[in-house]
């Protein structure tokens, strides 16, 4: 690949004016965001202002129709990308959880680095439990999916994710379609994982959550960025009209 | 206490989400037999064995008898019936497969000849295919320097087992197409190769799904294996005629029939009921 050499602060997801449209439809309307290395970036607004998509353009779920999506120096918007080299660098994790129903937890997280990394299987095993000590489901190693409570089955999908050792991880409403009670144990774990430095892209409805561990948040509405800045700033001034509407409904 | 509460509410409400929420049980799809049909035939069975008995003159030889006499030569003929119903199944499983995975290909081409095969052998009759199959096949092949024979039963077990292909060939895509899919974007996510998403998630997923419509269609093909009595293979069904020219009484034919009946009842009714436990025990949690 002729990927120039990512300078020193460059950030490692650069978006420019990425338009995406499905159909008649415009989803994405010239998105730009930087997520530098290490930073933990929230992406927030209403239901069906793009969020998702956005998350999905950048491990090329979704191809886009314009604009430029730079990951760690390397366009994502070429019709001769590796997609499957990307997706080794950026791990997602899902709203549903998508855990693969008919292996169990610990085989769930081993898949994708034997059969993709081609890694040897005794060596991964041992990463894969040590992250299922790290996401605290020791113990519940031979459970299947199906067995596990929805917050379970979230962190067995983030372990998964992390199992591949990804330079930046892509959170897609995680906690939407999980219980008031176990939501907070996947926070938790997320936030560990922003701490230790990692790079995280979260989209999300906890405004609290997102206001602790978010570096910079963006607020999105209609395929486009409305505004976006440090937590501190954007909770309590921000400027734009649509932004002020949606917070004083949310908080 | 809530549940009183809620039912207070059903009672005085006129919004269908507050209402009760009951789902009916469906009813169970159409299996071959059942046990109350099991009965019956045995009960016809007796029937006609006690028509018969009191219809034939003296000196001959009873029903029962007649039965028991011709009984190893029936189960020689069944045997045919359940070679060529396995080996069908095995081949249209093997060779639809192939096709089923032909049609969700993302090659226009694969998937427009495998959709081609399938609809063509989907609809066309059993007997019309059994017929071609028998006639279009020649008696022999030569293989490298070695000729090998080709009998009709095992051009008529070629002929069946081409719908089991198509068949088994819808099966394959209707079960993929079942796979949320979440599962899909899960696995690319990961980095997965298509060819790896269908092996390692899709695939392994779609077995159980597959798996009582698989053996609902066995049991067809087992009930239509006495088709190929029609162009000449020596299974139970013709021996039966044989057996009923050969005796030259009229009173053993409704018997004779119902015992062959019979024959294929027990055979097909554990298949039945294995369909609906394995059905129960693989529902989608």
């Amino acid at each position: 690949m002729t990927s120039p050499a990512p300078e020193r602060d460059a950030p490692l997801i650069r978006m420019r004016d990425v338009v995406k449209k499905f159909g008649a439809t415009t989803i994405l309307d010239g998105i730009s965001l930087d997520v530098m290395k290490g930073q933990v970036i929230c992406i927030i607004g209403p239901s069906g202002a793009g969020k998702s998509t956005l998350l999905r353009c950048i491990n090329a779920l979704v191809p886009i129709d314009a604009g430029s999506i730079l990951v760690e120096g390397q366009e994502v918007n070429d019709p001769k990308l590796d997609k499957l080299a990307l997706r080794r660098k950026v791990g997602m994790v899902f709203q549903q959880y998508n855990l693969f129903p008919h292996r169990t937890a610990l085989a769930n997280i081993m898949m994708a680095p034997v059969h993709v990394l081609g890694r040897n299987r005794a060596e991964v095993e041992a990463e894969a439990r040590a992250l299922m000590r790290k996401v605290r489901l020791d113990g519940k190693e031979d459970a299947y999916p199906g067995e596990l409570s929805g917050g379970q089955q979230q962190r067995v999908a983030i372990a998964r994710s992390l199992a591949m050792q990804p330079d930046v991880m892509l959170f897609d409403e995680v906690t939407a379609a999980l219980d008031p009670e176990t939501v907070k144990e996947v926070l938790v774990t997320i936030r560990e994982l922003a701490e230790e430095g990692m790079t995280c892209v979260i989209v999300t409805h906890e405004m609290g959550f997102a206001r602790e561990v978010a570096d910079e948040i963006y607020f999105t509405d209609r395929g486009v960025v409305v505004e976006h800045g440090p937590p501190t700033d954007f909770f309590s001034n921000c400027r734009d009209e649509r932004t002020r509407r949606f917070l004083s409904q949310i908080l | 206490m809530t549940q009183s509460v809620a039912g207070s509410v059903a009672e005085r409400t006129d919004l269908p989400v507050l209402k009760p929420f009951r789902l009916t049980a469906a009813p169970r799809l159409g299996l071959p037999f059942t046990a109350q049909h099991g009965v019956l035939l045995v009960g016809a069975l007796a029937l006609a064995v006690f028509v018969g008995e009191a219809e034939a003159g003296p000196g001959v030889p009873s029903i029962p008898a007649t039965l028991l006499k011709w009984t190893p030569l029936l189960a020689q003929g069944f045997a045919l019936n359940i070679a060529m119903s396995m080996l069908a199944m095995a081949i249209g499983t093997v060779l639809g497969l192939a096709v089923g995975l032909g049609l969700i290909s993302l090659k226009w081409p694969v998937r427009a000849s495998s959709w081609l095969v399938t609809q063509f052998f989907r609809n066309a009759p059993w007997l019309v295919l059994l017929f071609y199959c028998v006639l279009l096949m020649p008696f022999e092949v030569r293989i490298g320097g070695v000729i090998v024979p080709l009998p009709g039963w095992l051009k008529a077990t070629a002929g069946l087992a081409l719908p089991v292909m198509a068949n088994v060939a819808e099966l394959v895509r209707g079960a993929v197409r079942s796979i949320p899919s979440g599962q899909w974007e899960a696995a690319e996510a990961l980095a997965f190769t298509r060819g790896q998403t269908l092996r390692l998630v899709i695939l392994p997923q779609c077995v159980k799904r597959m798996m009582p419509p698989w053996m609902n269609l066995y049991a067809i093909v087992v009930v239509a294996t006495p088709l190929t009595s029609i162009v000449g293979v020596s299974e139970a069904m013709t021996l039966t005629g044989d057996i009923l020219s050969s005796e030259g009484r009229s009173d053993l034919l409704v018997p004779m029939y119902l015992y062959l009946l019979t024959w294929f009842f027990l055979y097909c009714y554990p298949i039945a009921r294995a369909t609906v436990a394995v059905e129960r025990r693989f529902a989608v949690r």
